[in-house]
Order: structure tokens, then C-alpha cells, then sequence
């Protein structure tokens, strides 16, 4: 793999190798759309996919109406920061549950620092809407398609995206009311 | 209008039609709230036409403190976020890193940590009560809940020294065991619980006023609680029988015979009776629990994770460098991200933590359930009066430390 | 001494005190908090107002949810940088005479959060009265704060508390220490030093663009 510009996959020497079988969620889902499930990491008893930024909203209405997967509960979106260093820089990571089979399974997005959008996928669960207002919120994550993309939990005229790991921890400034 | 009234000659009588809409601020500084939320309530006369909650009055930047804490140093803020549930919240970072970490903890520590769970699940049910009444009106559920909410702290602080605060659990076990006399003054609360339940039964659920402005209001129906997010009280108001403890349970809870309440309506009221019902099953389980109480170690078996016991400590040479190593440097946890739910008092209050391979973690992300059940509240309100949006945000049973976090 | 014993023995029905006690002991036997409960601590201070330690025994009977009918705002929790205006203006919309309680360590300095959302202390948004520690404090300790506010209000004198015109009120000013015997230690020009900003954290890198 190379690392250009267009990079939305682990390098090689990140991606854990798998040991033992793969889960037959993992089996099926591989049969069904081999373009995204590529990249699949299953560690402590979890299963992610890595999937190009481009899929992801292809991937959850997928994983949502598929019979074997029944994935219609999205528990989370949560974003990351790798490291000012790394390439690629952030990553979200989309949790999805299922409360008919009780299984999860997590899908990530990784992204480079230039170019940080991402699809939105309030269409597949009305629940991304706030999680991805906070995604933008703490980490500069863009949501193309978001039907209210402002800030949820830093003050509207903050500065800077406060969860990014060069944002010191202590802000810039002390308080003061004027 | 009537022509009783004689309008002296200076005042003028137009006829314009009025704009109907008004825009206030349900404040930050609000009795009703539940903490510092605000809402943008777009009022047509009394009805509500539009919500939008406006939240982050309480951001604490916690998630940014744990990437520069130790993970056993990340307990203590834990305790912080949803403040009514502080167990939980130690509960659920904990197993995390225990699932990061893969140790194996002792039967009595699991079984004192479902007992020290659900009677705080109690306590902060107790607490969603009392607020809910006082909001509705009836301020003698608030006293009455309160007193018995006080026979619950002074268990956990009994244990742990902290009465709201107790970072009683520890990445591998608990902080100690249980102190003497704990088993006969739990026993005791559990013996005297019921009749207090019935108490508030007496109170609330007979009474035509409480029935009258909750029942119908509020509703939401299983397929948009579930599309919205909705977990714990909020979904199986609505009819959805998920429980986590149920679904994926952890900490010895699949050996637990409970049932998991549901109902039908998806209003005020089902949720109300939901969590009625959900503090008799807490009284029962933590009576299981306490019957299961068998001597045996509370930590588990990883002298590099684990404190050792002081007394060991202060006798041996391996106890007293593992304890250093520990408290000065933290352990290594092996690289790898896990998600770890888990049911709280509110709904599914889960963990993500994203490990470097250092003693500190690279990530971690609570997904607050009060954070998913307020982002509904603009599909509940809508159509229901001002005075119904305070029953509803006491029905979510919202914690603002939970949602800004 | 003297106008006492003849006001008594002329007119037994008739009381006399200093016109300072009368107030102050009014003042300080119906101080009404203002509910600004804003996290954990809201939580310790709704238990101090039930019935195992009863505040209203201290006269804060009823907790006014509008500024404009409260004596004391009692800060519990810890206050984020947007909360801060909310802060200043609902202690602005107080009528004097007005004491604020700083309740819990996140009030006093901040606690256990010293990041870029937490004001490190109250007191830089409000001039606070009374701080209590502790995380949360026991309700017994805010009930000890409620009764040392009672003595500093009872040590005031009618002829301190005017008007403040409007750039003082601005001003976080820091109180003087107990006890208060004229308003004079109330204004301070230096305030004290503050750690300085700039501790570099293990990711921070200034960025040149």
C-alpha cells in the first residue's frame, strides 16, 4: 500500500494478523461485499472492519437490513486521534449493535489530516446526528450531508478542536470575563 | 370583542393578526432541568412547536484528562460523569481495561460488584423519582426518596469511604474488601425497602393528578426509540425488551435470576412504571447477591496490575516493588481498542478505550446514555405543552455530567 | 448601658438592640439560596436540604429558582468556560444584599480538572464569601459554611454595603479573610499569582503555521 494522498487503509505492518478462523459473521459478510471488508481486525473478542471512507454509508444500510447482521442499533461514534505523526491522522470508529441477535461489530473509517470528511450517516440512524456534531466538535471531523453540523459541547466561538492531541491540555488561555 | 368594556378615546384598536411563535430560552439555570441544560423552545401559545436542546454547559474535558492520567488514576474521574451512578461509570471503565488486559477477576469480586451496582442503581433511580415528582409537584416523594437514598450511601460509603463519589472498583477487583458488620446493615436496607417502595407506590401511582400528566404524554414509539438511539428505561418504555445485562452481560450477571420490565405505550408513564418496577428487580437481585457472599479473594490474581494487600506490602520485598512500580509508573496495557458496554441506571453507558501500549490510554470515550435519550426529546415534545416538557426531561432521566462530560 | 436600663424600666415592653444586629440577625436567619446546582456537588446539596440534615433549620427554607428573590447563590459543581456568563449574569441579577458560597473543590479552584474547560475557580467570575473543600463536600461541611456565612454577616455594618458602581462589579475581586469589620478588605488591587500557563504537555507541538 501506498501512502498518498488518497491513503484510507492501515499500512501493512498496523494490521494485526489473524489468528485462528474467522468468526462466521466475518465468513459471510466477507462473501457478500468482499470490496469492504478487506481489512478486518478480531481482538479481544471484537470484530472491526476498516472500511475506504467512500463505503461507509454503503456498509451500514447494508450491515442495517442484512438478516445475518440486523444491525439496526448504532451505540456509538467515536473519534480518534492517532498521533500529530501518524498518517493516517484520525480515525472514526462507528459501533453498531443488534437487538434482535445481540451481536456487535465496529467499522472504522481512518482518514488523513488534509482531508477529514466523511460521509454522514444520519440517513441510516437519526442517532449519528448528535454523535457526529461531537466528532466535529472535539476533533474537526467534517460530515458531508449532516443536516446541522455545528458545535455540541464547546462553545460556539471556540477556537481550535479541543480532543486533537496538539490542543494542549490546559487550553491557551486562563479565564477571565472579558 | 364584548362591547362591555368602553375603550377610552386615546387607546387605539387595531386589528393585526399577532405572530404566533415565540422563542425562549428554557435557561441554563433552570429548576426543572435536571442540571445545566437549555433548551430553544419555539412556543406557539402554550404548545411547543420545535426543541432544540443546547448542551455543553458542563463540558468538563474528561476524555482529554484520561489520555494524560494512568488508567488507575482514570477511576477517580469516572466517578464524575453521570454523578447519580458512579459504580456504574467505575464499573464500566474498569472492565474495560480488564478486557484490554484479559484478567480474570474472583468470584466474590463479582459478586460484590453486582451487589454494589444494582443498590446504586437504587439510589439513583430513587433520585430520578424524587426529581420527577418535584417537578410534577408532589415534593413529599423528594424528602421520602431522599431518606431512603441516604440508607444507601452510607452502604457505599461504608465500603468505599465516599458517599457520591466512591471509586470502590479497581482494574482487576475491588479496592478492598467489604468491611464487618457490612453483610447484617445491607441486609437490613434490603429488608426495609419494600415497604418504603410501596410508599412511594401509594403516593404516585394511584394518584389521578400524576396519572393525569403522564400518562399520554411523551411518546415515542420502539422503532424510532431504537432508531434514535434510546437505551435503558427510555427503550423499554416504549416496548423493546433489551436489558444488557440480558443481551451481553458481564460480571457473573447471566447467573442472576431477574426479569426485565417492559411497557407498551412508549409515554411518561411507561417509563415512570419501567423504573418502579426496575427498583424491585435490583432489590431482588442485590438480595441473590448478598446470599451469594462466599469468602474469597476481591482482587484478581496479576501482582504487575494489582495492588497488593498493605499488609503484604509492608512485610514483603516483591509486594512493596510491585505497588511502587504501580502507583509510580502504572502498568503496560497491551495495544488494541475495546468497547465495552454496559447497562447502567439511565441505558447502555459504554466505554472505548484505545491503548498505545503505554500506562496511559491513547483514547477513551464514554457513550453517555443520557447523551442518546436527550437527542430524542425534540421528536417527544413536539405538540406537548411546556408543562409536559419538564415531565418529559424527567422521564429521560438526564444527568448533564454524563452528557457534556 | 445607661439608655438601656431607663428605656427598661420605663417602658419594659419596649426592645432595644443596634440597628447593625437587628438587620444583620435578620439577614443572616433567612438567608434564601438560589438553586444553582451544577454537577455532583448540586447533588450533596440537594441531600443537605432533606431531611437527615435538615438546611432549613438555618433558615435557607425554600431554594428561589429566580435570582431576583435570593440571598445567597451557593455554586455547587464545577463551571465550564461556557457557563461562566450564565454565572456572572444570574449573580448580577441578584439583589443586594448578595454572598455566594463557593461549594466543592471545582468551585473553589477548579478540582480535579485543571484542563481548558473548567474556570479554575469561581472566584474569578464572582467575589465568593465562603469556600468549602472537598469533592463533594459532606452535607454537614455545607451546613458549616452556611452558619460561618452567618457570622461574617453578622459581623457587617449597614454603612459598608452601597451601591457598587458598574467597573468594580466587573472586576473579580478577591474577599479579604474572616472576619470582615469594614468594607475596606474587600477591595484588593493585586490578585494573587497564578501558576503560569505555559507547562507543556507531551503532545503539545506549536504549530509554525
Amino acid at each position: 500500500m501506498t501512502s498518498g494522498p488518497e491513503n484510507t487503509e492501515l499500512p501493512p505492518e498496523q494490521t494485526p494478523s489473524l489468528e485462528g478462523t474467522p468468526s462466521p459473521l466475518v465468513t459471510a459478510l466477507q462473501r457478500e461485499h468482499p470490496e469492504w471488508t478487506a481489512q478486518v481486525i478480531e481482538a479481544f473478542g471484537e470484530t472491526t472492519f476498516v472500511i475506504p471512507r467512500d463505503q461507509i454509508v454503503a456498509a451500514c444500510s447494508f450491515l442495517k437490513s442484512w438478516p445475518e447482521g440486523q444491525f439496526n442499533f448504532l451505540a456509538d461514534i467515536c473519534g480518534a486521534d492517532r498521533g500529530v505523526e501518524e498518517e493516517p491522522r484520525f480515525e472514526v470508529n462507528y459501533h453498531l449493535f443488534s437487538t434482535t441477535k445481540f451481536h456487535r461489530i465496529r467499522l472504522k473509517v481512518v482518514l488523513n489530516e488534509e482531508d477529514t470528511h466523511v460521509p454522514t450517516v444520519t440517513g441510516v440512524w437519526r442517532t449519528a446526528n448528535w454523535h457526529e456534531r461531537e466528532t466535529f466538535d472535539l476533533f474537526g471531523v467534517i460530515f458531508d450531508g449532516h443536516p446541522d453540523l455545528r458545535r455540541i459541547l464547546l462553545p460556539d466561538d471556540w477556537q481550535g478542536h479541543a480532543l486533537r492531541k496538539d490542543f494542549p491540555l490546559r487550553g491557551y488561555e486562563p479565564y477571565s470575563l472579558k | 370583542m364584548s362591547s362591555s368594556v368602553t375603550i377610552p378615546p386615546q387607546f387605539e384598536v387595531v386589528d393585526r393578526p399577532l405572530d404566533t411563535q415565540m422563542t425562549i430560552s428554557m435557561g441554563p439555570q433552570h429548576p426543572s432541568t435536571h442540571g445545566v441544560l437549555r433548551l430553544e423552545l419555539v412556543l406557539d401559545g402554550e404548545m411547543v412547536v420545535k426543541t432544540t436542546p443546547d448542551i455543553g454547559y458542563l463540558h468538563t474535558g474528561m476524555e482529554k484528562l484520561f489520555e494524560y492520567k494512568k488508567y488507575q488514576q482514570g477511576i477517580v474521574i469516572t466517578d464524575r460523569m453521570d454523578y447519580l451512578n458512579p459504580l456504574g461509570n467505575n464499573l464500566a471503565y474498569v472492565m474495560a481495561g480488564e478486557k484490554l488486559l484479559g484478567l480474570e477477576i474472583p468470584v466474590r469480586a463479582q459478586t460484590i460488584r453486582v451487589l454494589m451496582c444494582e443498590l446504586q442503581r437504587i439510589a439513583s433511580h430513587l433520585v430520578w423519582l424524587g426529581t420527577h415528582a418535584l417537578d410534577i409537584g408532589a415534593m413529599t416523594v423528594f424528602f421520602y426518596c431522599f431518606r431512603e437514598r441516604e440508607k444507601i450511601l452510607n452502604l457505599i460509603e461504608a465500603a468505599s469511604g465516599g458517599r457520591l463519589t466512591p471509586s470502590y472498583f479497581r482494574i482487576g477487583g475491588l479496592m478492598m474488601d467489604l468491611p464487618a458488620g457490612f453483610e447484617n446493615r445491607c441486609k437490613q436496607f434490603l429488608n426495609d425497602f419494600p415497604p418504603a417502595l410501596g410508599e412511594f407506590h401509594k403516593l404516585l401511582t394511584g394518584n389521578k393528578i400524576f396519572q393525569r400528566r403522564t400518562q399520554g404524554i411523551g411518546l415515542i414509539s420502539a422503532e424510532d426509540a431504537i432508531d434514535w438511539g434510546l437505551s435503558g428505561p427510555c427503550l423499554r418504555g416504549s416496548g423493546v425488551n433489551l436489558d444488557i445485562r440480558r443481551a451481553n452481560p458481564y460480571s457473573s450477571y447471566e447467573n442472576y435470576d431477574f426479569e426485565v420490565p417492559t411497557e407498551p405505550d412508549g409515554d411518561v408513564w411507561s417509563r415512570y412504571m419501567v423504573r418502579m418496577r426496575e427498583m424491585k428487580e435490583s432489590h431482588k437481585i442485590a438480595a441473590q447477591a448478598l446470599s451469594r457472599l462466599q469468602p474469597g479473594p476481591v482482587k484478581a490474581d496479576a501482582p504487575k496490575v494489582v495492588l497488593p494487600d498493605r499488609a503484604a506490602m509492608k512485610t514483603h520485598m516483591d509486594a512493596l516493588i510491585h505497588h511502587f512500580l504501580i502507583v509510580a509508573e502504572g502498568f503496560d496495557v497491551p495495544a488494541g481498542e475495546v468497547y465495552h458496554p454496559i447497562e447502567a441506571s439511565k441505558g447502555e453507558l459504554g466505554v472505548y478505550i484505545k491503548s498505545d501500549g503505554g500506562p496511559k490510554p491513547s483514547r477513551v470515550h464514554f457513550r453517555g446514555p443520557s447523551f442518546v435519550n436527550l437527542s430524542a426529546l425534540p421528536v417527544m415534545s413536539e405538540g406537548e405543552m411546556v408543562a409536559d416538557v419538564v415531565a418529559i426531561i424527567g422521564s429521560l432521566d438526564v444527568v448533564l455530567g454524563e452528557i457534556d462530560r | 448601658m445607661g439608655l438601656e436600663n431607663v428605656i427598661a424600666e420605663a417602658l419594659p415592653e419596649v426592645l432595644t438592640t443596634r440597628l447593625d444586629s437587628l438587620i444583620n440577625w435578620a439577614r443572616k436567619s433567612s438567608l434564601w439560596p438560589a438553586t444553582f446546582g451544577l454537577a455532583c456537588c448540586a447533588i450533596e446539596m440537594m441531600n443537605a436540604t432533606t431531611s437527615r440534615n435538615d438546611l432549613a433549620r438555618f433558615g435557607a427554607e425554600v431554594f428561589r429558582a429566580s435570582p431576583r428573590q435570593a440571598d445567597v447563590m451557593i455554586v455547587s459543581g464545577r463551571v465550564s468556560r461556557k457557563m461562566a456568563p450564565v454565572l456572572r449574569r444570574i449573580y448580577d441579577q441578584m439583589p443586594e444584599p448578595k454572598w455566594v458560597i463557593s461549594m466543592g473543590a471545582c468551585a473553589t479552584s477548579g478540582g480535579v480538572f485543571d484542563n481548558y474547560a473548567i474556570v479554575q475557580g469561581v472566584d474569578k467570575i464572582v467575589p465568593v464569601d465562603v469556600y468549602i473543600p472537598g469533592c463533594p463536600p459532606r452535607p454537614e461541611m455545607l451546613i458549616h459554611a452556611v452558619m460561618m456565612l452567618q457570622d461574617k454577616v453578622m459581623k457587617e455594618s449597614v454603612r459598608d454595603r452601597k451601591d457598587i458602581p458598574e467597573e468594580e462589579a466587573r472586576e473579580a475581586v478577591v474577599p479579604g479573610t474572616l472576619p470582615v469589620t469594614d468594607g475596606s478588605t474587600a477591595r484588593q488591587n493585586t490578585l494573587p499569582e497564578s501558576r503560569p500557563y505555559t507547562i507543556a504537555s507531551r503532545h503539545e507541538r506549536r504549530r509554525s503555521s
